[in-house]
């Protein structure tokens, strides 16, 4: 009944009125303005000369010069920035650094998260809310925080050491903060919640009878993972390596605190270029091009999270 | 068609019969777009005040669309919906003095029983005493007094059912809207249910229009039906004229079981028809006035229950008689079902009441059968 | 499912969450330690946590934190609500895709992009930055986040209690008030908690779009992370940690209260049929 009749459902909203108007107005003006709006002046910016007053930039936008101003802003318009960006080596390296920690890392919490997933999902019904919580509660508090109480851990002097050396395992401290590790240790961590919640969602949806029906078919467990259970859970798998890649990718707090002097991420160098340099032009064109490494993710995040696929809606809660 | 007197015939409320009788629902040629999607299709349809009409079709037909026009939930692409002799067009639904029995009942899951019933009199800012009164009239009427505290999830499906129903009336509607109304309830509960429901319209003195798949549903609780298919009205009858005198296979076809045997008129004079079927009927002579041409192709429809079965073959020579051989029987209890194999193949059904407890059936697999039916057990179809 | 493999679930769901809670238990336990050496336990103490009353910076910052995640949890609440809404119920309307584009693209934004751009904005109307330009950013991507919960909710909203309540008379603007928002509530409620630790966590987009004046606490444990583990800032973790689960756990467990008592109200009226009442 509902199948051919509910493109109906949405007549009567159809109709004009004031307050729906609103309902949409509201929060799309509000994102259109503190949202887009900024993006284009970082694009902008990423054109701008740079100049040691404030605010340190050449060509402001002053809409006030009418279209000669405008024209005159634009011949101000460099890609010199952008040629900066090229000529030092150290921008490419950490533009690709940082993808390849973001990808090794996505993997590390996927191998890491999906046999907690599978365990939460094939966990008796009644406890499943309860780990489920348990996963989720570590999302709730803060994530410098859980960032910083690893310091503690990995540090020369810390408990990871003082545990390994009290066992015997090593003879003397190993050198685990302020290196990649560190930063994977880190990564994994914290983005866990944001891959085993996609993964559970998916895993938890699995119909127990097509296992059932594998075996019944001649399918050894082990194939009835591969052949079934994996292919199935695939959206959230799909879903769960987007929401780790993607932040990872502009990641600042865990390559800071936990990484060395030589960890570079693009994320970390954005904020150098901004906080310590005080070169807005330059971080603005760091901006844009790691926007454009993510612009092609991040579309088809969006699509797929609009379409509901791979449980991505159910990931904060 | 003939205007013959079937059916319960001490019928005395039927102001569709009466030129002179006000529409009440008026359908004037209304069609419904859903993009490409044509959910009614050029539908013209009136209903009278205090009848009990019933939209029957399969999932899709347009039913639920054209009862959704009347509550105000769509507003029709083209032509108009009259109630009471006024233009519904751009009224919303809160304004319309209707009301609609959801088939999921919607009762307001954060209320209790008495403010879902009281929701739609605070609307009309009635006093709170006759709020309070309404309220209690309407509860003894579902016989729902000692629930008026709960929640509707504290309820069973059938008082869930009621509430709903005493929610939409508690307005006093000029129509009540019901839109698969027992569909959630078990066939026992349903069927004592429908009773209710008709009792109840005779009690209120209400226009009553229901939405169903059921066809049972609809014969029961039905002054008129009209069974629809792909956004049209197919046939609009009292559910005796629609089961007897189907004016198509279609509604042939929905409604019941029967028997379609393909042919061709070859005769027709004082109010008979002459079939020729070949080899699966051969000559059916059927009591009916029709205006087809000899000539023209044609279907002879017949209910399994019209057929009569034997062992042998009839003493006087009897117009209709065929034979076959027994193929299949179905045993449901009260009745069997013979599918009897006619010899071009086709097979024919004839249900036969179960009178005694005997198990052993005097006819049984494999015999040969003689289907007999008199001249006005079936109806001769053109279309 | 065999028995090997429910050994294998335990352990690794044991494993997944010694990992998840170990560092953080092991933060709390060290925030009482005597010693200002955080990794060499010298006996009980709760000094630190008095200490932590004494410093006016700490404390100002924690109460700048815990305005800016009211006022922004609860104005990203009501736009998110709307948002919320809009994508649920308006089906195809004019610059859709650009809309739900705004609305998950901040999901997965990295920080430091969302803080530079909207320091820029800022920058660029001459907006005086400090505590309302870290509420105006912290408002636009929490409400996304909002956004996603609350149409979670939605989409499985019946419509037709909504079409119930317009049938039996009552206006859309009035239908939403007293049978849409009271239904969706639990998904509003979560929506806000969300917000107000998104609020209370973010470092980087308060670093970026705060001014002279505003600092928050993020940012001052930050500053003082860099500096090296301090007995204090575990102290600090430690209460903060308390806050946000002592709020989760107890949400959790009122739903959950509630839907045990709505499934038990449901098992007295599946007894109440058998019964024939």
């Amino acid at each position: 009944m509902t199948t051919v009749d509910s493109p109906g459902r949405h007549d009567t909203a159809n109709r004009p009125n004031p307050a729906r108007w609103l309902v949409v107005a509201i929060p799309y003006v509000w994102l259109f303005l503190l949202f887009l709006i900024p993006f284009l002046i970082v694009l902008k910016i990423s054109f701008s000369l740079t100049a040691i007053a404030q605010p340190p930039y050449t060509p402001v936008l002053d809409l006030g010069g009418g279209i000669s101003g405008v024209i005159e802003a634009f011949k101000e318009f460099t890609v010199e920035n952008y040629l900066w960006l090229t000529e030092d080596a150290l921008y490419a390296k950490a533009y690709l650094s940082s993808i390849e920690i973001a990808v090794v890392s996505t993997a590390l919490v996927l191998l890491v998260g999906y046999p907690i997933a599978y365990g939460m999902a094939r966990a008796p019904k009644a406890i499943q809310p309860m780990l489920l919580m348990l996963i989720i509660l570590p999302f709730w508090t803060s994530f410098l925080i859980r960032v910083y109480s690893w310091i503690g851990i990995l540090k020369k002097e810390g408990l990871l050491n003082q545990f390994l050396l009290w066992l015997g395992v090593i003879s003397k401290p190993l050198t685990i903060l302020n290196t990649d590790t560190a930063v994977y240790i880190g990564i994994v961590y914290s983005y866990l919640p944001f891959m085993i919640l996609p993964l559970y969602a998916a895993l938890e949806r699995l119909d127990p009878t097509l296992l059932e029906a594998a075996a019944d078919l001649g399918c050894r467990p082990s194939r009835a993972f591969w052949r079934v259970t994996f292919p199935l859970s695939l959206p959230g798998v799909i879903a769960g390596c987007f929401l780790v890649f993607i932040p990872v990718t502009g990641e600042f707090v865990i390559p800071d605190l936990l990484g060395g002097s030589n960890t570079l991420m693009i994320g970390r160098t954005l904020w150098n270029e901004f906080f310590s340099n005080r070169d807005w032009p330059l971080a603005s064109a760091v901006a844009v091009v790691l926007l454009l490494i993510l612009v092609v993710p991040i579309v088809i995040f969006q699509n797929r999270a609009e379409r509901g696929e791979g449980a991505i809606n159910k990931v904060p809660m | 068609m003939a205007a013959k007197a079937i059916g319960p015939v001490r019928r005395t409320f039927a102001p569709w019969d009466d030129p002179a009788a006000p529409p009440f629902i008026e359908f004037r040629n209304v069609t419904k777009r859903f993009g490409d999607f044509v959910a009614v299709d050029n539908l013209s349809l009136t209903i009278y005040e205090r009848e009990f009409f019933a939209l029957l079709g399969p999932s899709g037909c347009g039913k639920t669309t054209l009862m959704r026009m009347v509550a105000g939930f769509e507003e029709p692409t083209e032509g108009e919906v009259l109630l009471d002799g006024q233009d519904l067009a751009g009224v919303p639904p809160y304004r319309r003095p209707t009301n609609m029995m959801f088939q999921s009942y919607a009762l307001f899951p954060h209320m209790t029983i008495e403010a879902n019933i009281a929701f739609g009199l605070k609307q009309d800012r009635m006093p709170k005493a006759e709020i309070n009164a309404r309220v209690e009239e309407m509860l003894t009427l579902v016989k729902l007094t000692p629930f008026a505290k709960r929640k509707p999830h504290q309820l069973s499906g059938g008082q869930k059912q009621r509430v709903a129903l005493a929610r939409s009336l508690a307005r006093k509607p000029k129509v009540l809207l019901l839109d698969e109304p027992l569909g959630a309830l078990d066939k026992k509960l349903r069927e004592e249910t429908q009773f209710e429901l008709v009792d109840l319209q005779q009690e209120l003195g209400l226009t009553f229009l229901i939405v169903t798949h059921d066809q049972e549903e609809a014969m029961t609780v039905a002054d008129r039906v009209a069974i629809m298919d792909h956004g049209r009205i197919m046939q609009v009858a009292t559910p005796a004229e629609v089961y007897e005198q189907p004016n198509s296979r279609y509604v042939a076809d929905f409604i019941g079981d029967i028997n379609l045997i393909e042919g061709r008129i070859v005769d027709r004079a004082g109010g008979r028809v002459w079939l020729d079927c070949g080899e699966a009927g051969g000559m059916i002579e059927v009591e009916q006035a029709m205006e087809a041409a000899t000539g023209d192709d044609a279907w002879f429809a017949i209910r399994p229950e019209k057929i009569s079965l034997s062992l042998e073959a009839p003493a006087a020579p009897s117009v209709n008689c065929i034979t076959g051989e027994v193929w299949d029987i179905g045993y449901l209890g009260d009745v069997s079902i013979y599918h009897v194999r006619l010899p071009d193949g086709t097979t024919m059904k004839s249900t036969v009441t179960n009178r005694t407890r005997l198990v052993e059936r005097q006819i049984t697999w494999d015999d040969r059968v003689w289907l007999t039916w008199p001249r006005d057990a079936g109806v001769v179809l053109t279309r | 499912m065999n028995r090997r493999a429910s050994w294998f679930n335990v352990t690794s769901i044991a494993f997944g969450l010694a990992f998840l809670y170990l560092p953080i238990l092991l933060l709390i336990i060290y925030s009482f330690n005597e010693s200002r050496l955080v990794t060499v336990w010298a006996g009980f103490s709760t000094k630190w946590y008095v200490s932590l009353f004494s410093n006016q910076g700490l404390l100002d910052a924690a109460w700048v934190t815990l305005r800016v995640a009211l006022l922004s949890a609860t104005a990203a609440t009501i736009l998110g609500t709307l948002a919320a809404i809009a994508l649920v119920r308006f089906g195809r309307f004019y610059g859709r895709t650009l809309f739900s584009g705004m609305i998950y693209a901040p999901l997965v934004m990295p920080d430091v992009i969302i803080g530079l751009s909207l320091l820029l904005l800022f920058v660029a109307v001459d907006f005086g930055r400090g505590f309302w330009t870290i509420v105006l950013a912290h408002i636009t991507f929490s409400l996304c986040f909002v956004a996603i919960v609350v149409q979670s909710r939605l989409s499985t909203f019946d419509r037709s209690l909504e079409e119930a309540a317009l049938d039996l008379g009552c206006p859309p603007v009035r239908t939403f008030f007293q049978i849409t928002l009271p239904l969706i509530a639990p998904a509003v409620i979560a929506g806000w908690m969300l917000a107000f630790t998104l609020s209370l966590d973010d470092l980087v987009i308060a670093s970026f779009t705060t001014g002279p004046g505003a600092t928050t606490l993020p940012m001052k444990i930050y500053s003082q992370v860099r500096l090296g583990v301090t007995p204090e800032i575990n102290a600090v973790s430690t209460i903060l940690i308390g806050i946000v689960s002592i709020g989760v756990i107890a949400a959790s467990l009122v739903t959950k209260r509630r839907e045990v008592a709505r499934i038990r109200a449901e098992r007295q009226a599946a007894a109440g049929i058998r019964n024939g009442i």
